[in-house]
């Protein structure tokens, strides 16, 4: 079961911020975050790829995007 | 057009920008715009307050059509790719105060943190102890965020049309310029104030200022280009994909200013700059600190603000609100040096930004 981390609506850098404490909480496994604008979706998967993980799938949903990243 | 979306995103792209800005810059002001100047998203709105009278310092009056064009040429830009979501609700007053406070202390050094680099790369080494000042302030705003500092979330707006209220109203200021000009010789025209002499009497053609505006406007909103992010990035993250572009920016200006004989190196008789070194380094710990607790440099809140963010737009009209307030009760600054009430404002400024910084609270 992936992680969630819902960062809708934060302003910058705060999905950001979030992300890599989870990232740093897990160390590996999945995690799905969940932001509502383009520039969040770009800086959060840069963050996630700075740390060795990978963008697994990024989903548009009505008015936000889903992103999934792992690392095994 | 997905390409170069995605281009001006990548490292690469955001290099191109920051080294576009940085030419443009110092070409504006070979075209007219005052030294150092060429753009200072603080200066410029100061002197849109100064144009709509709402502080009446008299050679700093101009509807800077540089800062139209940014937010008409990001909310054109955010259309064309889908990116326009209208948007806001999250802790907008404190936005206002932070923009109010983040002008009064940009206006006792003299210039945002685009002017602190343009200053920089035309010589002036007050500017050093401004640079010092504004990372200084990032690096207390992201004190801050470590803790779990967060204005909370803003929400999407039920009516698309929200978003369209900042980039009207900078619509409606660009056709006041067209219709109601100078008047030669003269300080008023219909309604809009101007400036006979100073700063405010010296601007680049109305059409190429506009023209480089929009462009700027378009390029910032696709790249997310942003002056603050680039340090506070460096300092929370050790990421420097913003830094770069702000990088470039900064080299670009350098060599323009070099091409063009722009470049006069010292700290006395600076253009538009003051000697007063620890105001210089306190006025940007001040800005740099406001800019990081509200989530984006000035010129970041009105690429922002054309997305349609309100909160982004609040945070501008706090900084327009804050020139008529630094001018009218003595705060700002001037070649003299700091205004009799800038050291005391500077002070509670910063007492305010770490009240809001210890109160507002994620969790």
């Amino acid at each position: 079961m992936a992680e969630i981390v819902d960062a809708r609506g934060l302003s910058c850098p705060e999905p950001v911020l979030l992300t890599l404490e989870t990232i740093k909480k897990l160390g590996k496994g999945e995690i799905e975050i969940l932001i509502d604008t383009d520039t969040s979706r770009e800086n959060v998967s840069r963050a996630a790829q700075s740390m060795g993980w990978q963008i697994v799938e990024v989903q548009q949903e009505e008015a936000w995007y889903k992103v999934k990243i792992s690392k095994d | 057009m997905e390409g170069f979306k995605n281009f001006l995103a990548t490292r690469g792209g955001i290099i191109f920008v920051g080294l576009v800005i940085g030419v443009l810059a110092p070409v504006l002001q070979n075209l007219g715009n005052p030294p150092n100047m060429g753009i200072c998203v603080a200066c410029m709105e100061r002197d849109i307050a100064g144009s709509l009278g709402l502080h009446r310092a008299a050679v700093v009056q101009y509807m800077r059509p540089e800062i139209l064009g940014f937010v008409l040429g990001a909310f054109l830009s955010a259309l064309a790719f889908k990116e326009y979501r209208p948007r806001g609700g999250s802790a907008p007053f404190i936005r206002f105060i932070l923009g109010v406070f983040a002008m009064i202390g940009a206006l006792v050094f003299l210039g945002c943190p685009w002017r602190t680099l343009l200053r920089l790369a035309g010589g002036d080494g007050n500017a050093i102890f401004g640079l010092l000042g504004l990372i200084f302030g990032i690096w207390v705003g992201t004190r801050f965020l470590k803790a779990g500092y967060s204005l909370g979330r803003t929400q999407t707006t039920p009516s698309k049309a929200a978003g369209l209220a900042f980039p009207l109203l900078m619509l409606g200021f660009l056709i006041l310029l067209f219709i109601d000009p100078q008047p030669e010789g003269e300080g008023r025209g219909m309604l809009l104030f101007y400036s006979l002499k100073g700063p405010g009497a010296q601007h680049a053609p109305l059409f190429i200022s506009l023209v480089v505006g929009l462009l700027i406007g378009v390029l910032a909103q696709r790249s997310r280009f942003c002056t603050m992010g680039a340090f506070r990035d460096l300092l929370l993250f050790k990421q420097g994909h913003l830094f770069s572009g702000v990088a470039a920016f900064f080299i670009a200006a350098l060599i323009t200013n070099l091409i063009l004989g722009q470049f006069h190196p010292g700290f006395e008789k600076q253009p538009i700059a003051h000697t007063m070194q620890l105001w210089n380094f306190l006025g940007m710990t001040l800005a740099g600190l406001a800019f990081t607790l509200a989530g984006g440099c000035p010129g970041r809140q009105l690429f922002m603000s054309g997305e349609g963010d309100a909160d982004a737009a609040v945070f501008a009209s706090g900084m327009i609100v804050g020139a008529g307030i630094a001018h009218n009760f003595g705060l700002a600054s001037s070649p003299a040096g700091i205004g009799p009430n800038g050291a005391v404002a500077t002070i509670i400024g910063l007492i305010v930004c770490v009240i809001i910084g210890l109160t507002m609270r994620r969790r």
